[in-house]
């Protein structure tokens, strides 16, 4: 999925620190490089820096030190040319109030430098199921559809990289899954995706690549499936047909945690392993005389990793 | 220089004075009217000629440097604070502008409301009081640099405060008392020696004085003072602006 060519990357951040006044380093010499057309996953807890990585990229925060290039060109020397690629959809649902969905779409395209184009902002609005709203006041639209209309803004001058600061925070499960079928509909037009999110599952079902920052740093970047298949163990679960009191002995080599009741094994392995060593721990159950009537596997989620790298770090 | 940017925050701007139509022309209308039903005729009718112009006629230039001044100030600022307020700053944080375009887009957008108010407030003076402008081009270079240079002032103010009381709190205590004193309703000849030396310092005085000259010839202070304090101004809100988008002071972190 991910196009892995020898283009220069999109986005280039390099040692990038940022310390506010008063001290606080909210970021500390981040390096990153985003590929064109994929979608990265900025992955932290709260107050982590995602918000003011992106921030600075985007031209609302200064930087302290180290500089960053879009397409080539520097945020600050050449601000003009990097900004007009980028569309910001921020996290806080800032929106007009008495502008008209329309009006305010068509403003953002004339601020990023655009000429008018009534088609293109049409076409915006039909992608995002805003058409019918076209004429409403932003103020008597719901939560949601505020959060569609910073999107279209973000879209309306047809920008290369796209920021999305916690797209799905706070919207319900309904709309957070269109969001995402919004979010792949972009990448297939061709642009780039950076998304900030704390919902692990979000990154999981979206991202070709991940990084997880934490206090300012940024810890790891990994590819989404390497990272699942580096760190990622699975469980298998045989639910028995009566219940036993203790691991049976004689399976110390296996690593098996008995449930509180007694009803059910569960086995933790590698997937990357050259054995997996199930069908030896199925045989030799067999042996011992216990049945189970039901099997299930669990892959350890994204959120697994996350915690366990981040409380890793702290 | 990104027109297409410029455009669209004037626009934007201009918009926001349509939907509040009623609040944009009416109540300065009906305010003029209140002046002249007071000064014009109550008082003015009790008053002697000023310089050799009537009363009533005399009031008018001050009268509209009164509602510039405060209307450039308000327009301007609250067209940047607002923004900030919502935090829709971000979008023009972020846009591939320059500063001087943002200022030319909100700064544009709020002088030109004050002139159309200052020409709406000549037009509705002119039904109370017989009006003769001598010198109409330096009429109109009063108005327009006046409106500029304090919707410039009005955007400084936008930027620095951090709630609406600051925002009302220049306009109120500083600009309202400066006018009134700087000769909207008398002539600085008027006063006593001393007052008169006082009000020299008085910023608007030469405003006031400038732009009274263009409409009836006769001036407190020469026409070359005038415009000469009127530059400084613009030149000092200019430098100030300059400032604020260079270090980002208010704006960025």
């Amino acid at each position: 999925m991910l196009m892995r060519n020898d283009a220069p990357p999109i986005l280039s951040v390099s040692n990038v620190s940022k310390t506010y006044e008063g001290g606080f380093a909210a970021l500390k010499s981040i390096d990153l490089e985003i590929a064109r057309g994929e979608i990265f996953a900025l992955l932290g807890p709260n107050g982590a820096g995602k918000t003011t990585l992106i921030s600075i990229i985007c031209g609302i925060v200064n930087l302290s030190a180290g500089s960053v290039t879009v397409d080539g060109h520097d945020i600050g020397r050449d601000y003009r040319a990097a900004r007009a690629k980028i569309g910001l959809v921020p996290q806080e649902l800032t929106t007009d109030a008495f502008e008209s969905v329309w009006d305010t779409v068509s403003f953002s395209r004339g601020l990023f430098g655009k000429a008018k184009d009534p088609a293109h902002v049409e076409k915006v609005l039909r992608d995002l199921s805003l058409w019918e709203k076209r004429d409403n006041k932003i103020m008597t639209l719901s939560g949601g559809m505020k959060r569609r209309v910073l999107i279209a803004k973000a879209l309306s001058h047809e920008p290369e990289l796209l920021f999305l600061d916690e797209p799905t925070a706070g919207v319900d499960v309904a709309l957070r899954r269109e969001m995402w079928e919004v979010v792949r509909k972009l990448r297939e037009s061709g642009v780039t995706i950076i998304l900030t999110t704390h919902y692990i599952e979000e990154a999981e079902m979206m991202a070709d690549r991940i990084g997880v920052i934490s206090r300012g740093a940024l810890i790891l970047v990994e590819e989404k499936a390497e990272l699942m298949r580096k760190l990622g163990h699975k469980e298998l679960t045989l639910h028995l047909m009566d219940p036993i009191g203790a691991v049976p002995a004689g399976f110390s080599d296996y690593e098996l945690t008995l449930s509180t009741d007694g009803s059910s094994l569960t086995y933790s392995y590698d997937t990357n392993a050259e054995r997996t060593g199930i069908a030896s721990l199925m045989r030799r159950l067999a042996e011992e005389g216990i049945r189970f009537r039901d099997v299930s596997t669990k892959q350890s989620t994204l959120e697994e990793i996350f915690v366990n790298l981040v409380e890793e770090r702290a | 220089m990104n027109i297409n940017a410029v455009a669209a925050i004037y626009r934007f701007e201009m918009a926001r004075a349509f939907r509040t139509l009623m609040q944009s022309i009416v109540s300065p209308v009906i305010s003029t009217s209140l002046y002249f039903v007071v000064f014009g005729a109550a008082i003015g009718s009790r008053i002697q000629e000023v310089d050799g112009v009537s009363y009533g006629a005399f009031i008018v230039p001050g009268l509209i440097m009164l509602s510039l001044l405060q209307q450039s100030i308000s327009n301007a600022a609250f067209g940047i604070y607002f923004p900030k307020f919502t935090g829709t700053i971000y979008e023009i944080l972020s846009a591939p502008i320059s500063p001087l375009e943002i200022v030319l887009g909100y700064v544009g957008a709020a002088a030109t409301k004050s002139i159309a108010l200052g020409l709406i407030i000549l037009a509705t003076a002119s039904l109370f009081v017989d009006l003769s402008v001598e010198h109409p081009v330096w009429m109109l270079v009063f108005l327009v640099l006046t409106a500029v240079t304090f919707a410039m002032f009005g955007f400084i103010i936008g930027i620095w405060a951090d709630g609406f009381e600051k925002l009302q709190i220049v306009p109120l205590l500083i600009v309202t008392p400066l006018a009134f004193l700087g000769g909207s309703f008398y002539s600085i000849s008027m006063l006593p020696a001393f007052w008169q030396d006082v009000s020299l310092i008085n910023p608007v005085v030469y405003l006031i004085s400038g732009f009274r000259w263009a409409f009836y010839g006769t001036s407190d202070v020469s026409i070359a003072v005038s415009l000469a304090m009127t530059l400084v101004f613009l030149a000092a809100t200019l430098g100030a602006v300059t400032y604020i988008f260079r270090t980002g002071w208010r704006l960025k972190s």
